[in-house]
């Protein structure tokens, strides 16, 4: 494999075939069948422990697959060495060289390879991602959203086939981590490299990338474009980790048309067959999910107006909290305990207060259907947690 | 505190001389006693630098007479003495190399790897800090002695090497312990093979540890008397020269030496400072 790459070089692919990882007795990746197409912006996302990591590590060639293979444009490259692979890696905490001034960090790899005349690239680069001035600073002097673009910019200055960022913005605070996100969306789209990025926070994700795999416990969950994923989770745990989800117990009484019709506790709903990712027979059980911004809420006394053919659940309103966009309330269903419903903050009504008594109200397309053999709670507090 | 001082400055002047030195004595009592600290230090050498401009009367360098460069102007004046430097800074040049490579590297050993040994060797190398150095020297001597090897040079430096890998090892280990492995696998990322990952990155930030343990190795090999006494044979090194010379008089170009060195220890600080300084300021 040759290390000389042209600038104009643009990203390859990369495919993972049965690739795991244990430790001892610790299973942190099962086989997993992965493949990321070329120049895609393409995020693993989960929460911390749940292989995310290991598997960009054996992607970079610094932890070695138990099983299975690792192709770089059509190249096996499993058994090649970190140096050997044309890939390189945004590390979480960035990993500069402390002794080195950022030019030199810059200049690392194209030195490695071999190349002397490093100045005009070295310089491009600083400019590309606005860190020219602070050619000649120590890493150390640096903050922290300076380090994070100096370490994008030692990688990419070796024009990789693909790059890998783990948890690049994991050490910025909120404001900077939004600004870097669209600032490294910036870069990909320019420089066209495939981008692999390992991140906790569901946003980072669906912000970044054009393809999210969420992983649970070793295994991807799902994959998809964020938007894909968000409306038609296939898991609870997708469901859950991915923003928020209401999901509903029901049971399936009529099956075999277009739409489901289902029971939840004395309510009648209606599901899209076509969204229901579980088999469901009448008599068998599902779970009916909406998300809370599909929601609408109407107090009882106006219950007439709503559209005919909505999904409806009577409650009472448990708790309301403004938070300026909407207004994000917990409401008590008798016999399927609480559910969110967010509001956007255009017409208020000011008999929506806890203790009213209200109707929730939604389009049955916005309706999804998942296994009720799963656990219903499965990601749930863990997206709580990463953020 | 405040109010009870306004309110007894405004009762009498009187009492606002004794309050006021107090005062002053408050702010700047660590001042003094850091200053205290540091005389206490810096008076052997002191005396050392001055009574090198010394006339004695007699062969002892003990007693004040009169201003003098004598000893300055002819440093090797007195048999013997720049011979036996000449060997101490030979020998402290060679324990240092030889203690400064095999404890890197036995210090990244223990950092970086779990063997069956690893415990025992901690505690080996840990052993001639703590045990008296006279036991040390004899066990030595004795050592030598039943395998029958000619005491001289070769002896000396052997023991040398061996009481410095320690300090070697316990200043590189630390150093090398408090490394982020990540710079490693950084490196390896950004295309260095194994040697070069261990010359442009592992080195340069394990050398403040390595730099120490060498100048620790200088200064112990330098001045080392004892161990170096038992093993010597009929080679005399600088301490010992200054031992001996002590029973019959000792000449005023022991001290032009010990200032000299004292000097050369200062510049060599001095200019690391600055250099230090100005490097963070660029």
């Amino acid at each position: 494999m040759t290390k000389t790459a042209t600038p104009q070089s643009s990203g390859g692919d990369v495919r993972l075939q049965g690739i795991s990882k244990t430790y001892g007795s610790f299973t942190a990746v099962h086989p997993l069948d992965l493949t990321v197409p070329a120049g895609s912006f393409f995020a693993l996302l989960g929460a911390s422990g749940c292989g995310k990591t290991t598997t960009l590590r054996m992607i970079a060639g610094l932890e070695e697959p138990t099983t299975g293979t690792v192709e770089l444009s059509g190249q096996d490259v499993t058994v090649l060495p970190p140096y050997k692979r044309q890939v390189n890696t945004v590390f979480q905490n960035y990993a500069l060289f402390p002794h080195l001034d950022i030019y030199e960090n810059v200049a690392f790899g194209l030195r490695r390879r071999g190349i002397k005349s490093v100045k005009k690239q070295v310089e491009e680069m600083l400019d590309l991602v606005q860190l020219g001035p602070m050619a000649r600073r120590k890493p150390q002097q640096l903050s922290g959203g300076q380090q994070q673009r100096v370490a994008v910019a030692r990688a990419l200055i070796n024009h990789p086939q693909v790059l890998l960022l783990d948890e690049p913005l994991g050490a910025l605070d909120l404001k900077l981590r939004r600004q870097m996100q669209l600032e490294l969306k910036r870069i990909q789209t320019e420089v066209g490299i495939t981008f692999v990025h390992v991140t906790h926070d569901q946003e980072e994700a669906m912000t970044m990338a054009d393809t999210v795999a969420v992983m649970n416990g070793g295994r991807v969950e799902q994959l998809g474009a964020p938007a894909d994923l968000y409306e038609n989770p296939a898991t609870t745990f997708v469901a859950n980790f991915l923003g928020t989800s209401n999901l509903i117990e029901a049971e399936v009484v009529e099956a075999g048309g277009e739409e489901l019709l289902l029971k939840a506790g004395d309510a009648k709903l209606r599901l899209p067959a076509g969204r229901c990712s579980a088999s469901a027979r009448t008599g068998e059980k599902v779970l009916a999910g909406v998300r809370p911004e599909k929601v609408a809420l109407k107090h009882t006394d106006d219950a007439g107006a709503i559209t005919e053919g909505h999904n409806r659940l009577p409650g009472r309103i448990k708790d309301a909290s403004f938070i300026g966009v909407s207004t994000q309330y917990v409401i008590e269903v008798p016999g399927l305990g609480e559910l969110a419903v967010y509001e956007q903050n255009i017409e208020r009504d000011g008999r929506l207060v806890p203790g009213a008594e209200i109707v929730l109200h939604w389009n049955p397309a916005h309706t999804f259907g998942l296994d009720a053999a799963q656990d219903i709670q499965a990601g749930a507090d863990l997206d709580e947690e990463a953020a | 505190m405040a109010v009870h001082e306004t309110t007894e400055n405004a009762k009498t002047t009187a009492a606002r001389t004794p309050n006021r030195g107090l005062r002053w004595l408050r702010r700047h009592i660590i001042t003094i006693a850091g200053l205290c600290t540091l005389g206490y230090l810096i008076l052997p050498n002191i005396v050392v630098m001055v009574f090198s401009f010394n006339k004695p009367n007699g062969r002892f360098n003990y007693q004040w007479q009169r201003f003098s460069t004598d000893a300055w102007s002819d440093p090797c004046g007195v048999a013997d003495l720049c011979g036996s430097l000449g060997l101490s800074l030979q020998i402290a040049l060679w324990a240092t190399i030889g203690a400064t490579v095999l404890g890197t590297m036995i210090a990244f050993a223990l950092a970086r790897y779990r063997f069956r040994a690893r415990s025992g060797v901690n505690t080996l190398i840990f052993l001639p800090m703590a045990m008296p150095e006279v036991v040390m020297a004899a066990s030595l001597a004795t050592l030598f002695l039943n395998m029958g090897i000619q005491f001289g040079f070769w002896t000396i430096l052997i023991a040398h090497i061996m009481f410095c890998l320690s300090f070697v090892v316990t200043a590189v280990k630390a150093r090398v312990m408090s490394m982020d492995p990540r710079l490693e696998q950084a490196a390896q990322d950004l295309y260095a093979s194994p040697v070069q990952t261990f010359l442009r990155v592992t080195l340069p930030i394990a050398a403040p540890g390595i730099a120490s343990g060498a100048l620790l190795s200088f200064a112990l090999s330098f001045d080392d008397f004892i161990i170096t006494n038992f093993n010597a044979g009929s080679t005399v090194t600088f301490p010992m020269f200054v031992w001996g010379s002590a029973q019959r008089g000792t000449p005023v170009q022991i001290n032009v030496i010990g200032t000299a060195m004292f000097l050369v220890a200062v510049l060599c600080v001095v200019v690391g400072q600055l250099a230090g300084k100005r490097r963070k300021r660029s």
